[in-house]
């Protein structure tokens, strides 16, 4: 938290700071409450769709928005719109939140072995990390998912090979710091397990800002995800997925518009819910 | 440490780097378990064409010496052939190459001409409206996909507006312009939310620092002080920031690449991907690692010799 300077007033600088932090709960709240709606309509959708998400009904095809029965309209193929949006959002959610658990834990174990150690340990593990950074996000995940076959499956592994280097690098950082404090080496000194001192003391000290970081790293993979779906490497049709019902739109884009405009909205509103969250958080438990 | 020495340390740490990309995109054949000449075929392809493949890549050698024949074919530019289009990946690269560097080029441009006049405004007006109003950005831009915003700007800006074709390159310089402020602007705003939050960061920063204070009290205005002593300090952590930020440029460049039937490398890479045409990807990919390792050391480069703080540490 940035702490706005002005000389000679201790009650300048705490005032704003306060109200920040207010402010940035409310944040928080709106994110978390954003954030858990998506996640209601998303395991709430056989309830709350009007139809099944894939049936087909070639009369009624490529209805606009607010016509009778139909929320949002159909697509070219006559399925309802609102009712696949709610089931896309059942895989995109679940594959993004599901697919940073991997790189999460793979990440800060490595990061914290890795700031702890140092040595030889820490070269290896740092010069992996540099070699995976070297490749663009979305290319080295493309060409991965490629590799090994489109599909769900095929996701999670790319995410874990490509994810786990932001959290390693986190948390080393951190470890290099906190490893200096008073309580870590009061545990050494005490002459802890290894494995005690890292994950009863250290871990606990070091994993905010991975936490944090989860936030964004969600959003970026379910970009991923609705990018892969989007190319035709997704979810396998006729499963909706956001990515696939923009790609199935953009042939329509001077015709009906909100087919490719409306599932891309989903995803923003996603993204806005969780950088929210992230936001709310770095106010709410940094105390830098 | 003299600037030399800076400069070949930093170039004996490419030295791993480079090595691990070269495996790294080697084995990425070998990741699904069984045989690779199945996978890369697909489980419909007939026994002499998989015997073939099986020759061609050298499948029958232990695991090692095939990496050592990757190599040494990857040292001597041959990144391999093409299964769908019978030539040379190296020669297919080069061929669409130039769009590409097009598109990133003109995404820097436009990303630059955008992030730094609204980082000025914000950390200006710290706290204010506009602050306030480009402080938002970042939340709604980052969770915007790529592509879609592409398709967005496409229906806004060429269909609706008419005011740049909707796909394509065109022929000529002229047309190439035209052709590129659409994808380049699609590339730039995604990049605009990671580049403003940082820049408004590091010129708040700046803002604080003891000769701003100088430069203030010597009643210079506001402008003066923002755009002729912050913003040139600014500007060099910007250049890493942007540095940083330009695998993440570069990576957006692909699918924007499909949206805009650009034909330039990524497009060749996604083509490949529905052909199943493994060397293209691999090479592709490749050329995006390297890309990225060269921008970030002349990052490196460029920064240390802007600023002699960084040489010392």
């Amino acid at each position: 938290m940035t702490v706005i300077s002005v000389p000679g007033s201790a009650t300048d600088t705490v005032v704003p700071t306060t109200r920040r932090r207010r402010k940035h709960n409310v944040l928080l709240i709106v994110g978390l409450t954003l954030f858990g709606l998506l996640v209601l309509a998303a395991i709430l959708a056989p309830v709350l769709a009007s139809h099944d998400p894939i049936q087909q009904d070639l009369a009624n095809a490529r209805l606009a928005p607010g016509s009778p029965g139909h929320l949002l309209g159909t697509d070219e193929l006559g399925r309802d719109i609102y009712s696949r949006l709610l089931y896309g959002a059942r895989i995109d959610l679940r594959v993004g939140v599901l697919a940073v658990v991997s790189p999460f834990i793979i990440g800060t174990v490595l990061g914290l072995v890795s700031g702890w150690f140092g040595g030889w340990l820490d070269t290896v593990i740092m010069r992996i990390v540099d070699v995976v950074v070297a490749f663009p996000f979305f290319v080295l995940v493309i060409a991965l998912v490629f590799a090994l076959g489109a599909g769900t499956g095929s996701i999670y592994v790319a995410i874990t090979m490509v994810g786990w280097v932001a959290y390693c690098r986190i948390v080393r950082g951190e470890v290099l710091v906190a490893k200096e404090q008073e309580y870590a080496l009061a545990a050494r000194a005490s002459g802890l397990p290894t494995w005690r001192i890292l994950f009863r003391h250290l871990l606990p000290n070091v994993v905010l800002q991975a936490v944090i970081y989860s936030m964004s790293d969600i959003v970026l993979t379910i970009l991923a995800i609705v990018t892969l779906g989007y190319l035709g490497l997704g979810v396998p049709p006729p499963t909706p997925d956001w990515g696939s019902m923009i790609q199935d739109g953009q042939q329509f884009l001077l015709t009906q518009w909100y087919l490719a405009t409306i599932p891309g909205i989903a995803v923003v509103i996603t993204g806005l819910a969780l950088a929210l969250i992230a936001d709310g958080l770095v106010d709410r438990f940094d105390r830098r | 440490m003299n600037y030399l020495a800076f400069v070949l340390r930093r170039l004996i740490t490419l030295i791993p780097v480079l090595f691990g990309i070269s495996l790294l995109v080697f084995f990425m054949i070998h990741l699904v378990p069984g045989d690779p000449a199945v996978t890369l075929l697909g489980s419909h392809a007939t026994t002499s064409a998989v015997a073939e493949l099986h020759k061609q890549l050298g499948l029958d050698h232990p695991i090692w010496r095939q990496y050592l024949t990757f190599l040494n074919h990857l040292l001597h530019g041959n990144l391999g052939e093409s299964y769908q289009y019978k030539s040379s990946v190296t020669s297919l690269i080069s061929q669409n190459l130039l769009p590409t560097v097009w598109l990133i080029v003109a995404g820097v441009i436009l990303a630059v001409l955008i992030s730094v006049p609204l980082a000025v405004w914000a950390a200006s007006r710290r706290n204010r409206l506009a602050d306030s109003a480009i402080r938002t950005i970042p939340l709604v831009g980052l969770g915007m996909p790529a592509f879609w915003l592409g398709i967005m700007l496409i229906l806004l800006l060429s269909l609706k507006a008419g005011a740049f074709p909707a796909s394509g390159f065109g022929t000529g310089t002229l047309n190439h312009v035209r052709s590129i402020i659409l994808p380049g602007l699609t590339v730039a705003l995604a990049l605009v939310p990671i580049l403003v939050r940082s820049l408004r960061a590091s010129l708040i920063n700046v803002l604080q620092s003891d000769y701003i204070v100088t430069a203030r009290s010597k009643g210079l205005g506001a402008p003066r002080v923002v755009l002729g002593h912050a913003l040139r300090n600014a500007a060099i952590s910007s250049v890493t920031v942007l540095g940083v930020n330009i695998a993440y440029l570069i990576g957006s460049t692909l699918v924007v690449e499909k949206v805009f039937a650009l034909n330039g490398v990524g497009f060749l890479m996604i083509t490949a991907i529905f052909n199943r045409d493994f060397p293209i990807v691999q090479g592709v990919t490749l050329l995006f690692a390297i890309m990225v390792v060269a921008v970030n050391l002349l990052t490196d480069i460029s920064h240390a010799a802007l600023d002699p703080r960084v040489r010392l540490s």
